[in-house]
């Protein structure tokens, strides 16, 4: 799951030790920029080297076009890096699994010659209360057995499950590698592409479609209760509804959610996550690395202060600094909010546009805890080695658990007992921590972006110390583990990465912010108003996560654009 | 009776699947954990431990040895000196192959010599005038490889010599003060090692490596992760990829060590003057060009895959489980132009692939075959390129 944010205030004389670029690459910084005008000009110009900006100047340089990207902070990855907080100690600072990147992402950039390098997550820890858990491996019919000591009518639904939620993944699928279609134009393409999206719906099963329809605008809720009894199953599978959007599991469009994170999959298996070598962090060197094979050059710690116009076309970028690079495609891979009311001057752009993306959705409502760890922690249940957490562990153990979590949230505070979605990355990677050593990523939900009479300041430490009661609650001991620990709230993520009001997937995944509606209708196809000017982050379709569709599509439409305008 | 391996006490214990294979009359794991994925894992992203003890072991000492060898086997033994290992085969007298192993040049006048299936008669029945002795030493060894990216910095601080020593090196050491030898080799296609170990102080040894290895994210893995390695590293399985030449029962089942993809064995082979089994077939066959294969890989492209996978209504399987049986491949003709004979998803590579044999005009890189495969009970083609082996070769391989 894309995650979020961290930093509180970084050290200005020492930067952490990251995922650093590597030797000998066309990484530069601002002090050693290029100085002429024509040494600052470019065929296209990306704004922001989160995942989405990498895979989308990866794709412009591979075109052959002379592609530039531009960071602002010291390491590229936006929400997907990993720092060494401490010495040996790797933390996924916000970002911390990949399921939804798009396969031909992986094959057209040639991602595995880059060391793209997908690690199988092999288990689920569903902690119950009372010492209850669920505990999945990778032999499904264990699982069921697993199921059946807590329902045996569940144990059979669970198949059932999982194939009407395939088919539907199956379905939806092709939406996610797609531009949506225009649907307030009159060009016969799109029209066509239309008619196209019509008819593939039609020739759907009864069956499918109506599921894909309930839970593309039902709760996840009333779909889960169609198939389950238990509790502790209907909480871990229920998480998934929740993920980075400011719903409930019985809040209608928690569906939606829950489909999402099921289409993901990670070497053809719907649902199923992988932990990438070194993490997402690791992930966005792989692209980093990759753009650069392709010839694209990447400047970090050179902030964008806008994108310069000119008679309604764009003509390049200013720094922060008062540098200018010119080109005549710019791309934001910034969110709908930066890209059209901060890059450029709202003025210029249409005023339904501008009342469209000041209305739209962020709120994030998803927070980080990272902890480094002095061993491995005791499940009392199953004892205390790493084998039962080579994969998430879901702190969910009922819908009541996770609706009671949203019920804070609604007014305004921060989950007293909160979701949290645990991953102890180094007994994945054993590079992530030193010997005997771990590192344990805690997402964590609900913390409001905007809380009642408090601020994130205030509340950064409280909401720390409120997760790790939460966690020895289920771990006992678990406090006497910490060496270290990282809190990053919304306000965390929306200062170091940039993402309005914190929000994982720059922008809520809700029915009217998706496909032809994202961020805006009429503006779904990664065209802006101005001229050479398009947008490529996450707060397009197909939306957050790390799933690089958004960058991928973009450069399909600037290079049919470009093919148009030579031809 | 099913016999076990030096180490069974110990991966017994740590087979939490109970699923147990028959190989060469010893039980051998076929995974310890749930997923076998995350054994290959542990070895290309950390290092993993395979009890690879049921391989058939041959102890050939005497003045004549390396004499008596240079006949038998087809590569250049006298190119391996003490201290060093060599990948070698031995061929029937029409060139054919008979078998592949490794040998270990342990000593002046001593080698190791091991094989997937008995050789001792061959071996001995071949000693002629040759002051050699050949002992089947199988039992009394029991062999352990350490494979991985992590497998020399484990290693080193048993055995210090293995800093330094080269691919297919060998060298002797101790491990919990018990004398080992070991290798630079293995079957995985990564950077490892195998250690040698009297059966005596096996379990001795595995406790040492074992418990010095704690928290490296080590762990055991069985035949299912090594067969998805050997197969991203290209290396031939017999009975797989090909069979033994003695007991064939026609040509189409026999191979050359130039159509297993085996030249490089014989680069030198000009200003080599032994009269090994074999010779005078393989250098006709050389000169006339009259092989009948070449031994590629094959990568799947992955769009035609998921193509007839999606029109079907499917979702495309990717499952890295080897299987290894043939799987036509043809040309646009529908003309058989080769047969794969190992396939499976590889999730290093992100690709299906296989290892295969086609025509030697196809045989140049990035050729276009079509592989059949069955898809909603019918078969349907999908276009495979031709490629390299090894599939997967890490440069620390060899570094």
């Amino acid at each position: 799951m894309t995650t979020t944010i961290p930093t509180r205030k970084r050290p200005t004389t020492k930067r952490p030790a990251s995922t650093a670029p590597s030797k000998g690459s066309k990484l530069t910084t601002g002090s050693t920029r290029a100085s002429s005008r024509s040494d600052r000009t470019y065929d296209a110009i990306v704004v922001g080297g989160g995942h989405n900006g990498l895979v989308n100047g990866a794709y412009l340089a591979k075109a052959g076009l002379k592609t530039l990207i531009i960071e602002r902070r010291h390491l590229v990855g936006g929400a997907a890096i990993t720092e060494e907080l401490r010495p040996g100690f790797w933390f996924t600072t916000f970002s911390y699994a990949l399921s939804l990147l798009r396969p031909d992402i992986i094959h057209d950039l040639e991602l595995t010659k880059h060391g793209f390098m997908p690690l199988l997550m092999s288990t689920l820890l569903a902690p119950g209360e009372n010492g209850d858990y669920l505990l999945f491996t990778q032999d499904h019919n264990q699982n069921l057995k697993e199921i059946a000591r807590h329902s045996k009518h569940d144990a059979d639904a669970y198949d059932q499950y999982t194939h009407d939620i395939e088919m539907v993944c199956q379905a939806i699928k092709p939406l996610l590698d797609m531009v949506p279609p225009d649907i307030f134009s009159d060009d016969p393409e799109e029209l066509m592409a239309l008619a196209g999206l019509g008819s593939r719906f039609r020739k759907l099963d009864k069956r499918v479609l109506h599921n894909a329809v309930r839970l593309l605008t039902g709760s996840a809720a009333d779909f889960l209760d169609d198939y389950f009894d238990s509790e502790l199953l209907k909480g871990y599978l229920a998480s998934s509804s929740i993920i980075g959007t400011k719903v409930g599991p019985r809040s209608q469009g928690s569906g939606l959610v829950l489909l999402y994170h099921s289409i993901g999959e990670h070497d053809g298996e719907f649902g199923s996550w992988a932990f990438h070598k070194k993490g997402n962090g690791g992930f966005t060197q792989v692209l980093a690395r990759a753009a650069q094979a392709y010839g694209a050059e990447i400047i970090l710690e050179s902030s964008v202060d806008s994108v310069i116009t000119k008679n309604g076309r764009t003509t390049g970028v200013a720094l922060a600094d008062g540098t200018e690079y010119y080109a005549d495609t710019v791309v934001s891979a910034l969110d709908p909010r930066r890209t059209f009311l901060e890059l450029v001057n709202p003025r210029e752009l249409p005023d339904d546009l501008v009342e469209n993306i000041q209305r739209f959705r962020f709120q994030g409502t998803s927070s980080k805890v990272n902890f480094a760890l002095d061993g491995i922690l005791d499940f009392p249940p199953l004892g205390q080695k790493p084998d039962h957490f080579r994969g998430f562990t879901n702190i969910g153990p009922s819908m009541d658990y996770l609706e009671r979590a949203f019920d804070d949230a609604k007014y305004g505070w921060y989950s007293q007992n909160p979701y949290i979605d645990m991953a102890i990355q180094s007994t994945i990677d054993a590079d992530m921590a030193p010997p005997g050593k771990h590192v344990l990523s805690c997402f964590i939900q609900y913390t409001p972006y905007q809380l009642r009479e408090s601020d994130w300041d205030t509340e950064k430490e409280n909401l720390g110390d409120t997760v790790q009661r939460t966690l020895e609650r289920f771990f006992p001991g678990f406090g006497d583990l910490v060496l270290q620990r990282e809190v990053r709230t919304p306000l965390d993520i929306e200062r170091t990465v940039g993402l309005s009001e914190g929000n994982i997937f720059a922008g809520e995944f809700f029915a009217p912010q998706m496909f032809f509606f994202r961020p805006a209708p009429g503006w779904s196809q990664y065209r802006t108003p101005i001229d050479g000017y398009y947008q490529c982050g996450s707060g397009t379709h197909p939306g957050g996560c790390v799933m690089g569709a958004p960058g991928k599509l973009a450069a399909g439409e600037i290079l049919k654009d470009r093919a148009k305008a030579r031809a | 009776m099913i016999r076990t391996t030096p180490f069974h006490e110990r991966t017994n214990a740590l087979n939490e699947t109970q699923l147990w294979s028959h190989w060469s009359g010893y039980l051998a794991a076929d995974r310890y954990q749930m997923s076998d994925k995350m054994e290959y894992f542990a070895v290309r992203n950390a290092a993993g431990l395979f009890d690879s003890s049921p391989l058939y072991k041959y102890r050939i000492t005497g003045k004549d040895a390396e004499a008596f060898l240079a006949g038998v086997l087809a590569r250049d033994i006298r190119a391996c000196a003490p201290g060093q290992a060599q990948y070698t085969c031995w061929l029937d007298d029409r060139g054919f192959v008979i078998e592949d192993g490794v040998i270990l040049h342990t000593a002046r006048n001593e080698y190791l010599l091991t094989s997937a299936e008995p050789n001792f008669a061959y071996f001995e029945d071949r000693i002629g005038r040759h002051d050699v002795t050949i002992e089947e030493v199988s039992d009394d060894i029991g062999t352990l490889a350490l494979q991985g990216p992590r497998s020399r910095d484990l290693l080193k601080r048993l055995v210090p010599q293995m800093e330094k020593i080269p691919y297919f090196g060998v060298a002797n050491g101790e491990i919990g003060g018990a004398g080992v030898t070991v290798s630079r080799t293995g079957y995985s296609g990564d950077l490892g090692y195998e250690v040698w170990v009297d059966t005596a102080d096996a379990l001795h040894v595995w406790d040492t490596l074992w418990d010095s290895m704690e928290g490296h994210g080590v762990l055991p893995f069985g035949l299912a992760a090594l067969y998805m390695l050997r197969i991203e590293a290209g290396l031939l399985l017999l009975d797989a990829d090909f069979d033994s030449s003695r007991f064939a029962w026609n040509d189409s089942h026999r191979s050359s060590p130039i159509e297993l993809g085996w030249s490089w064995m014989f680069k030198d082979l000009k200003s080599d003057d032994r009269a090994f089994i074999g010779r005078k077939a393989l250098e006709r066959e050389i000169a006339d060009k009259t092989s009948r294969w070449a031994m590629r890989g094959l990568i799947v492209d992955w769009r035609d895959y998921d193509r007839v996978y999606n029109e079907a209504g499917l979702i495309p399987p990717k499952d890295h489980a080897p299987v290894q049986e043939d799987w036509m491949c043809y040309d646009d003709d529908y003309q058989r132009v080769g047969y794969a004979t190992s396939f499976m998803y590889s999730p290093m590579l992100q690709r299906h692939i296989a290892i295969a044999r086609v025509r030697p005009d196809l045989a140049r890189l990035g050729t276009k075959v079509n592989l059949e495969f069955t898809v909603d009970h019918h078969y349907e083609q999908v276009a495979a390129h031709v490629a390299r082996l090894p599939l997967y070769n890490p440069e620390r391989k060899t570094a």
